[in-house]
């Protein structure tokens, strides 16, 4: 009961110092990576139809990945971007690498170093993967690369002639690709790809981003986006049926699945917090009622 | 004699019999999956709507396309072969995955004749459609693909320069009251009694944005006010066009209000282009500054969260407008007022109050009749279908589906 | 003169790349992507003037409180360097009565990260392959910052969202009215949804009420509902580009040129 001009416990509560919050989310998140809580996935159609899409393609397809995003959401968006690029080698897809964005340059030679080298040793540069870099441009890049990519790319990444590299001869523009990947969470990036290569140009685009860019992209699926992975969820389902179809790659790290648990666990987290706040208004309101009644 | 013919028969048996093998041995060779068909009708044209340089081949399916189980011997795709004459020589310029119906074959020369063929692919070859051609690429003046557009567009623009010149001409227009906008005049009082700044955030994207043009347009109507009140305002920017911008439009407002030499240069200042270094510049500005009013208008991403709270944990008072439909969430939240999506762009029609820009608002009401009634329409006819099951329904409903899809 | 120019290149422009969507012919087809590159072009020399804009900004504030930190320090006579030197921390963070020049000190870190930085990049330091060598080359310095500083920071102001999101949420989700019950219930549901925790709690319902299971819920919601909302959001949005556009094609909206209104 509010006692004069001191507040009452509830309406303490409901005005509660949001850092006792981070606390609580600090400890959400932190406590399942310590002890690694997992829960099992199941993959759901969105993101099981570029899987099949994958799965369908010949050896030897042209893939394009773009990164198309920066360090910040790495943790987000990497797993996904490992788990394509794992599929699409175990299938031994031929793999073309560029980025929208100046950040994805790094991010792509990290994932070359880390996934391609060390879990593929026999793909070879210039013949299974090339890395033409990043350009500026944004939606402006794609549309000139939708009709001629070697206007704007005349080297890869390395400097080396783009017309020297075995398997950039077969491309002439963006409809020489048999599918278009693009991960990220901001601008430029999936609209862009769908609205600017995919609609005009026909090539099928699947996407992976931030779970806070999936719920825009839901307009585009299934009719211009082929498929959609979002946030850690997207990347945990995409992981549990690689490893369930390809189970060499179970000893492997799994980032998406990883976090799932303390997704989980800081999700029913933030429901407690409501809950609570919700229950002290109430409380807080029928007293102020019931007061005012009194008198 | 007989044992004579006898050998002949065996003999000839026995060569008749290699001769079949060899014989059907071969036909495997050359149709491995004699069971898989080749697709059908197949034709091609010109792409329609280009700069030239492409030729569309187009085909029914095979009725043994894939049919997603690895173990079933069906068609994986298909291969399309071009010549530029009819016997040859065929080279592949692409495939397609099983499923598709066309191929946009972009490596063509205009005014030259190809011709094609389409081969259903499996594991191990496939059978090839008979050829198809001559066919040849050129460029064209208009893009039919776009034609709805561009009807669309003149009845939109129509509509928006109509009301417009009604406005002009003395008509009253009706505005709905946008709660946030009504509240710009208060957020600066409030600023200018606690003896505090106010923050404006334009938007993290450059002037090439359309809703960094609406946050630097309402930044022109908030500081005639604030000039008049003679209130400080920072103008932290994340790109240096919109700095030079944005200074242009203080400095214009500061001297329309009769006070030029209120206004310094340093009240917009560029801080960087990355996002979250922006972000927090931006706290570091709350914190320490502690304004009494935050204006955040334009084009966010993930920072929005980060500056609504942190404005929110300094007690000032919030309005936010973005026409990004993942941020307004966090700003409906977090902040006092949001203005959503269109109300972005209507903010400075509705500031200014001018009859001619407040009339472009009304030509937006004709672009949401349409909208709304296309939806309504098709809405009816499907469920129609749904209900009654009569296939007219669907046959209208797709054609009318089709008149709105870009091709 | 200085009010129109603007405004005629702006209408001529405009019209001309409207007119150019609908015209794959050379010279026309090109022109929209011409534009994007020639844009890009002017953005990278405008860089120059945020730049110049940064460091003055910050060089007069860290100029301004050295002087000031000076003064203080002077005040009250005896060896006004060691005085400096032990109350450094009151002068750099805050403490200085000189408003302008307080927190000279993160103007200071301003000021070397930028330089450092322009310096590693400009100057290809530690390339192995020289002036000549991609600045993104591995073992070069300004690799060295992008990875143990530029990327763990991004990262770090990334993750204050999830602390964030919770002490908004915990505001903002209250039954105050009837439609903030309903708001409420459909986070909840989302939040269950999108983890094992809601899988299983609905696990036991049978196959005729599977569309109560959470994760099918949630699914829905996001592809029905909230795909309508957003959908009717981009609508009004499109429509609200298009008039805005034309505002400022036909010279009607000027106030971003900083040309008089009247």
């Amino acid at each position: 009961m509010s006692n004069g001009n001191q507040p009452s416990f509830l309406e303490k509560v409901q005005a509660l110092d949001r850092r006792v919050i981070f606390l609580f989310i600090a400890l959400a998140v932190s406590l399942p990576l310590l002890f690694h809580v997992v829960f099992p996935e199941k993959i759901s159609p969105i993101v099981s139809s570029m899987f099949d899409r994958i799965e369908s393609l010949p050896e030897g397809s042209r893939v394009l990945i773009s990164f198309d995003y920066s360090p910040s959401t790495v943790p987000e968006v990497q797993p996904m971007v490992d788990a394509v690029m794992r599929h699409c080698a175990a299938r031994k897809q031929k793999l073309y690498l560029m980025a929208l964005w100046a950040t994805g340059q790094n991010i792509t030679d990290e994932t070359i170093d880390r996934v391609l080298k060390v879990e593929f040793p026999e793909y070879r540069y210039g013949e299974d993967y090339v890395n033409i870099g990043y350009k500026s441009g944004n939606q402006g890049l794609i549309n000139v690369i939708l009709t001629d990519l070697k206007k704007m790319y005349t080297t890869d990444v390395h400097g080396t002639a783009i017309d020297s590299i075995p398997m950039m001869a077969p491309i002439r523009n963006l409809r020489n690709f048999d599918i278009i990947f693009t991960f990220g969470g901001g601008f430029p990036g999936t609209k862009e790809w769908v609205l600017f290569a995919g609609d005009p140009g026909r090539i099928p685009v699947a996407s992976g981003v931030t779970a806070v860019q999936a719920p825009l992209l839901y307009p585009y699926y299934p009719s211009q986006l082929l498929g959609l992975m979002g946030g850690i969820k997207g990347a945990a389902e995409y992981e549990s049926e690689l490893i369930r179809r390809y189970p060499q790659f179970e000893s492997l790290p799994h980032p998406g699945i990883d976090m799932m648990g303390p997704q989980a666990v800081a999700h029913l987290v933030i429901m407690l917090f409501i809950v609570i706040g919700n229950v002290a208004y109430f409380a807080t309101r029928n007293r102020q009622a019931s007061d005012q009644g009194a008198r | 004699m007989s044992r004579r013919i006898s050998r002949i028969i065996v003999f000839s048996l026995i060569f008749g019999g290699i001769a079949c093998c060899v014989h059907s041995g071969a036909a495997l060779a050359q149709s491995p999956d004699a069971a898989v068909r080749p697709p059908q009708n197949v034709r091609a044209i010109d792409t329609r709507g280009d700069e030239g340089g492409s030729i569309t081949v187009m085909w029914d399916l095979s009725p043994d396309d894939y049919d997603g189980t690895a173990e079933a011997v069906t068609v994986i795709g298909y291969e399309i072969m071009r010549a530029e004459s009819p016997g040859g020589p065929f080279a592949s310029v692409g495939f397609a995955s099983a499923g598709a119906t066309r191929f946009a074959d972009a490596s063509t020369h205009d005014g030259t004749d190809y011709y094609y063929q389409v081969t259903a692919s499996t594991s191990s070859g496939g059978p090839v459609s008979p050829v198809i051609g001559p066919v040849r690429s050129s460029p064209q003046w208009f893009n039919v693909n776009r034609a709805n557009v561009f009807i669309i567009g003149i009845i939109l623009s129509m509509s928006i320069i109509f009301y417009i010149a009604s406005a002009r001409r003395g008509k009253k227009l009706f505005i709905r009251r946008i709660a946030g906008l009504e509240a710009v005049q208060e957020a600066i009082g409030r600023a200018t009694e606690m003896g505090r700044p106010i923050l404006y955030i334009p938007g993290i994207q450059d002037m090439d944005d359309v809703q960094t043009v609406a946050g630097v347009t309402i930044l022109g109507y908030v500081a005639r006010t604030i000039a008049e009140y003679d209130t400080k305002i920072e103008v932290p920017t994340s790109r240096s066009i919109v700095m030079s911008t944005a200074r242009e439009t203080i400095k214009a407002a500061y001297i329309a209000a009769g006070r030029p030499d209120a206004y310094s240069d340093d009240a917009v200042h560029y801080v960087t282009d990355e996002q979250f270094g922006y972000v927090a510049a931006v706290d570091g500005i709350m914190v320490r500054d502690k304004p009494a009013t935050c204006f955040y208008m334009g084009a966010f991403f993930a920072e929005s969260l980060i500056m609504a709270e942190t404005g929110n944990s300094i007690g000032a008072i919030q309005i936010a407008g973005t026409a990004m439909p993942a941020q307004l969430p966090f700003f409906v939240a977090a902040c006092d007022y949001t203005l959503i999506g269109e109300e972005l762009f209507a903010a400075s029609a509705y500031l200014s109050n001018e009859p001619k820009q407040l009339g472009s608002l009304k030509g937006q009401d004709v672009g949401k009749s349409i909208a709304m009634l296309a939806i309504a329409t098709g809405v009816i006819l499907f469920t129609l279908h749904q209900v009654t099951r009569v296939q007219w329904f669907m046959d209208a409903g797709n054609w009318f589906k089709d008149l709105f899809l870009l091709n | 003169m200085r009010r129109q120019v603007p405004l005629v290149i702006t209408f001529i422009v405009g019209a001309v790349l409207i007119i150019a969507a609908f015209i794959p012919h050379h010279p026309f087809g090109r022109l929209g992507e011409n534009f994007s590159l020639y844009f890009d072009i002017i953005a990278v020399f405008a860089f120059l003037l945020g730049g110049g804009n940064l460091v003055r900004i910050h060089g007069g504030k860290f100029m301004r409180g050295i002087r000031s930190s000076i003064q203080e320090a002077k005040k009250g006579g005896g060896f006004w360097p060691l005085k400096f030197l032990v109350e450094f921390p009151f002068f750099a963070f805050g403490g200085l009565e000189d408003k302008r020049g307080r927190d000279w000190f993160f103007s200071l870190i301003t000021l070397l990260g930028f330089f450092a930085m322009l310096y590693a990049g400009l100057f290809k330091v530690g390339n192995p392959d020289g002036w000549q060598g991609n600045v993104t080359n591995p073992e070069a310095l300004f690799q060295e910052f992008y990875q143990s500083m530029f990327n763990p920071l991004q990262a770090t102001m990334y993750a204050l969202l999830a602390f964030f999101v919770a002490s908004a949420s915990y505001r903002a989700f209250r039954a105050k009215s009837p439609e903030a019950t309903i708001l409420l219930a459909t986070a909840f549901v989302i939040l269950l949804g999108r983890t094992p925790a809601g899988t299983y709690a609905t696990d036991w319902l049978p196959q005729s009420l599977s569309f109560f299971h959470i994760p099918n819920l949630a699914n829905w919601i996001m592809a029905v509902p909230n795909l309508a909302g957003q959908r009717a959001i981009m609508i009004g949005i499109s429509l609200g580009v298009i008039a805005m556009s034309l505002r400022v094609i036909l010279g009607v909206e000027r106030t971003y040129l900083g040309a008089d209104e009247k």
